[in-house]
């Protein structure tokens, strides 16, 4: 009787101590596919609309009004992440994870910034500026949460 | 009121400037939201609540910078820019600024 409770008991650890984070792991690189399947979609929609850096209007174009338009997006790592990030930082290089974090979140702030432009008429937007700022760590662990803000000016006809 | 992040306005010319103005909200997040980002910790992605805040918390950023230039005689700021920064664990403030100015279209 003793050793079934036993080996329920470490059938209930092993799960939770191995099965979890797996799950966890899964879950995450499902729910990043599908986003960047999702940008990779929203993408190819906008993909003639001129978005830009510059201050004023690509060469043969013409606006009569402007408006700030911006886009935003918090995101968080996971323990995970954070986890293996502490061995990567041992040795150096780059990190990957963070890296497909941040590119996600950048290009998320970017898209919804091109589409709230779109929802207003506008023929380009210029003058677009990134920012990105960490907001303040999760309760407890030090599982990064970052904000990252596109913004730039519509311009309409 | 126009707002744009560039030194000017497609279709409108400057004709006085009347000063820098600027906005800013100090933002604690609060615990309902906070246990929801800590599930979401063990996963990743987005969190969909802070964006909300964070959202809110820029427009009235923007929204006092707009306030102050009305107050000043201006119809448009031009070269607002965005700042984030956290001054303490779990309050971000919100900071935008810019260039109140009057300006008329071009005929």
């Amino acid at each position: 009787m003793d050793d079934l409770a036993g080996a329920v008991f470490l059938l209930l650890w092993l799960l939770v101590v191995i099965g979890l984070p797996i799950a966890f792991i899964i879950t995450g690189r499902i729910r990043e596919k599908n986003h960047f399947e999702d940008i990779a979609r929203r993408e190819a929609i906008h993909r003639n609309f001129p978005v830009i850096d510059l201050s004023f209007l690509p060469a043969g174009m013409t606006g009569s009004r402007g408006t700030l338009v911006t886009g935003q997006v918090v995101i968080a790592s996971d323990y995970l992440k954070n986890f293996f990030a502490q061995y990567r930082q041992i040795f150096g290089g780059e990190m990957k994870s963070y890296q497909t974090m941040m590119q996600r979140a950048k290009a998320e702030a970017r898209l919804r910034m091109i589409e709230e432009a779109r929802k207003l008429g506008a023929v380009a937007v210029i003058n677009v500026r990134f920012e990105t700022s960490q907001i303040g760590q999760a309760r407890g662990k030090s599982a990064a949460m970052s904000e990252v803000l596109c913004y730039g000016t519509a311009v309409m006809t | 009121m126009i707002v744009v992040n560039t030194e000017t306005i497609p279709g409108h010319r400057i004709i006085a400037l009347k000063g820098l103005v600027q906005g800013n909200t100090i933002r604690a997040k609060h615990l309902g939201r906070d246990i929801g980002a800590g599930l979401k910790n063990l996963v990743g992605g987005e969190l969909t609540a802070y964006t909300e805040l964070l959202t809110e918390s820029r427009r009235q950023a923007m929204e006092r910078m707009m306030a102050q230039a009305q107050q000043l005689g201006a119809n448009a700021v031009v070269n607002v820019r965005f700042t984030t920064s956290s001054v303490a664990a779990g309050a971000a403030e919100l900071y935008a600024y810019g260039t109140a100015v009057t300006v008329e279209p071009v005929a």
